[in-house]
This record gives structure tokens, sequence and C-alpha cells, in this order.
């Protein structure tokens, strides 16, 4: 496929691995964060942290939406679905998620609740146009990148009058979650030496609002693209950086990646959207002014407030290390219920769940267990 | 969840609203909401059914001409160190 197998490339990958083992300074340590999942995922199917000397480190990042959205977020929409009886449609990445009580989309679906799997925010509102005597919910997560069909969703469903569309809203932001990582780093956090910056969500926000972590953190940031080669390259831009003694937000994504982003999808997610005052994420808690709600203009299309849910406080299963897992401050071999009663097949926490998530990415390609049996 | 796929355009509706893409040689219908200015032939990101973004090809030739500057840079400076988990492996 054209601009992936290019970058894919096995002589260049060499190339790539060799400048990074010539340039890293045998005397000191690299912690590289990733902030997205995407790109922990790349990490271990392409294997590129067998590619780095052993002074070179990954520490994955939270940028997994499925992985951050805290359980009780999941108890309200399977309460949408069946205390109020709506049509709830979902990504299919949240299906599995565990919520509460062991409960989850699909077993609440199993059980007969109307919940659908839908690929876009478009199928969400063909479902409402099909039969306008069921009330239909798109539950609406992600970062930046899966923000702006939302948007358009919602302003569609506006347009055409669709009465029984709304949106049950857990979009966030990336840069306060960037930055509550920064700020905890230290003696209880985890100690970062550069930042490896979200791909697609850049592709919408620009490269701008990374400024801060240059310049408040004295940390470099690359903006890196989601293929092998990409993480690479960008993880050379950073030990450069780092060996240089600079903090500048470069951007090794350019093919996708301006520093201004996508206008048009700013836009409209600035006319429908607001800033939620306070979200939690899990993990990392509850972060002021990191995700988004519908405007004021848009409210009559909010499924919070059509449709009132309580939803007590969600109790994590006991021994899930997912919080600290989210923070780079553990690893997951570090979990006593990773690959014993937590794995892909019956996840007890979101990590295991999501193949972004740093869990599953260690379980489905069996690194630790190399890691095992050599050490 | 923030994956998206590069796929070229095969047709644009008459509207300008809706694109059909080839992924992986299964035809998809996809919105063009998001981006202004697309044409049939242009690749762009596909995410949950809308384009995000246009690829420039100028500028991923670019990036993958500096990959390889990487790799040869060495080999002119004749620093060639052993790739960490390849032992054996041919340099």
């Amino acid at each position: 496929m054209r601009y992936v197998d290019e970058f894919r490339d096995q002589r260049l990958a060499r190339g790539l691995a060799e400048a990074i083992a010539a340039e890293a300074h045998p005397g000191r340590v690299y912690r590289l964060m990733e902030f997205c999942g995407g790109h922990t995922h790349a990490i271990f199917r392409y294997g590129v942290q067998d590619l780095m000397p052993p002074n070179v480190r990954f520490v994955h990042g939270p940028g997994c939406p499925v992985c951050v959205l805290p359980m009780a977020r999941i108890d309200h929409a399977i309460a949408l679905a069946t205390r109020h009886g709506v049509t709830l449609c979902s990504y299919g990445d949240l299906m599995r998620v565990p919520a509460g009580e062991r409960r989850s989309l699909l077993k609440a679906k199993a059980e007969g609740a109307d919940i659908r799997m839908i690929y876009s925010t478009q199928d969400a509102l063909r479902i409402a146009r099909e039969d306008p005597t069921r009330q239909v919910v798109l539950f609406a997560i992600g970062f930046e990148t899966t923000t702006p069909p939302t948007a358009v969703a919602v302003k569609t469903a506006r347009s055409e009058g669709l009465a029984n569309f709304s949106v049950f809203c857990n979009h966030v932001l990336t840069p306060p979650a960037l930055r509550i990582i920064l700020s905890t780093a230290g003696p209880d956090g985890v100690r970062l030496d550069g930042i490896l910056g979200p791909s697609h969500v850049s592709t919408v926000i620009g490269s701008r609002p990374y400024d801060f972590v240059a310049r408040e953190f004295g940390r470099p940031v690359v903006i890196a693209g989601f293929e092998p080669l990409d993480v690479m390259q960008s993880a050379l831009m950073l030990i450069r950086q780092i060996n240089d003694g600079r903090a500048e937000v470069e951007n090794q994504y350019t093919r996708a990646v301006t520093e201004e982003g996508n206008l048009k999808a700013q836009a409209l997610m600035e006319e429908v959207f607001s800033l939620r005052e306070t979200f939690e994420w899990r993990g990392l808690g509850f972060l002021p002014n990191s995700a988004l709600r519908l405007a004021d203009v848009y409210e009559d299309l909010d499924a919070e407030l059509r449709f009132p849910v309580e939803v007590a406080p969600a109790r994590e299963v006991r021994g899930c290390e997912c919080p600290a897992i989210l923070r780079g401050v553990k690893e997951p071999t570090d979990c006593k219920l990773f690959g014993t009663v937590c794995t892909p097949d019956n996840p007890m926490g979101s990590c295991m769940v999501s193949s972004e998530g740093a869990c599953a990415a260690y379980w489905s390609y069996g690194r630790f267990r190399d890691a095992r049996a050599a050490g | 969840m923030c994956l998206a796929i590069p796929a070229k355009i095969a047709t644009i509706e008459p509207d300008g609203q809706t694109a059909r893409v080839s992924l992986g040689g299964v035809t998809k219908e996809i919105s063009l909401a998001l981006v202004d200015e697309v044409a049939v032939g242009d690749y762009i990101l596909v995410h949950v059914g809308y384009a995000l973004n246009r690829l420039s090809e100028e500028e991923a030739q670019r990036t993958l001409a500096l990959m390889s500057e990487a790799g040869v840079l060495d080999e002119e400076l004749g620093v060639n160190p052993p790739i960490p988990g390849s032992a054996g492996g041919e340099a």
C-alpha cells in the first residue's frame, strides 16, 4: 500500500538503527515517551524496541482513548441503553471494555440492550433516519482525531432536524494529559527525556499546541508518524535534540502534519463543543479543561441532558495496575493480573482490551516472554 | 482509535461531499466534510469514514530521503556498531 509499505522498509530500518546506536551516548539513558497507543502498537508489532541500544527505552503513554475512559462512563452508557431504552451506537473498540460489576457493552447487548457497533458517525445518523420512533445515541469517544467526525454528525442532525439523535460526549484533549504526565514526572512519577508526539491528533490540531512542553518543561517533542520507520526516525531526532541540549517541537510526520493543522476541522470543533471544567481520566484523575461537551447552542443534542442518569462511582478491579501503567510509572509485567487472570480474551482492565493498550501489545506480540526467557 | 489509513480517491460524488476510496481492495464511501480541495487521484488519510487530511507526496519523499541518509552517513563514517538483538545478522 502506498504511504505504508515504504515506511516499513527493512533496509531503511537497519540504517536508522545503526544511526541511533552510533549517536546515543552509551553513558546516558534516553527515556522517550510515546504518547499514542498507535505508537505503542507499532513499537511492539515491529519490534522497534529490539532495534534500539539498551539505553534507549520507550515509555508507554496514556494516548489510548479506550484505556483512559473511566469505567463509570461505560456504566453511564449502558444505563442509557438499559434504563432509557435508547439505541446506543458505539465504535467497536469499546464493546469489550470492562465496566462496573464485570459488565461490558457486549454483555449488555447479549442481555437484550439495543447496542450497535458502528464504523462511522454517518452510520449512527443513518440508524436514526431509518427509525424515527427510536432514540439513537452516539457514544462519542476519542481524542482530537475522532472529535471532528462527531462535530459533523451533530451539525448534520441539526440541519436535518433529526429529533431522535443525540450524543453522549466523552471526547478528550491530548495537551492536558501531556501536561499532567510532565508535571508529575519526578520522584513519584516517571522520568522522561523526550516525547514522541501524537500523529493523527496532530493532523487536526497541528504541532503548535505542544510548544508548552519545550517551553515550560524543557523537554523535546517530535511529532511522529505511526509506521515503524517514523517511530525510529523520531527517536533519532529526539536523541539528537537531547545530545545537543535542545528542547524544541520538531515534526517528523510532515507528509500529514502541518504547524497549523486542519483549520476546517478545528473550526467545526470550536463551533460544536465547549470545554468541560473538569473530566475524569482513568489513571490520571480529574483534569481541568481536558474534555469537551456539546456547546450550549447544541445542548438539545446532548444525551446527558436528554436522558438523566445517576451512576455510582465504579470500583477498579483489585490488583489492576492500569492506572499506573497509563502514567508510564509501571509496565504491564509489573501487574500481578497480567497474563494470569487478565488476557485479551478475558480482560480485567482497559489496557488489555484495546490493541493500542500497553498490556494488549505486550501480550499479543509476546516480547515479555523472550525477556523472561533471557533474564 | 486514532488510526487513520492512507487511501487514494477513486471518484468524487457531484455534490463534492462524498468520495469513494479503495482500501485494501475494498471500495468504501467516505465523507469529505473535513477537507477542502481534494481531487480524484489524491491520497488522503481516512479515519472512521472521514477524510482527515491530504497526504503530501513531496514531504513523503523528503522523509524517505532523510531516512536513507541517516544510514548512509554512518557507512561513510565507518561507524557500524552491531544492532542489538540481531547478533549474527549481516550488516
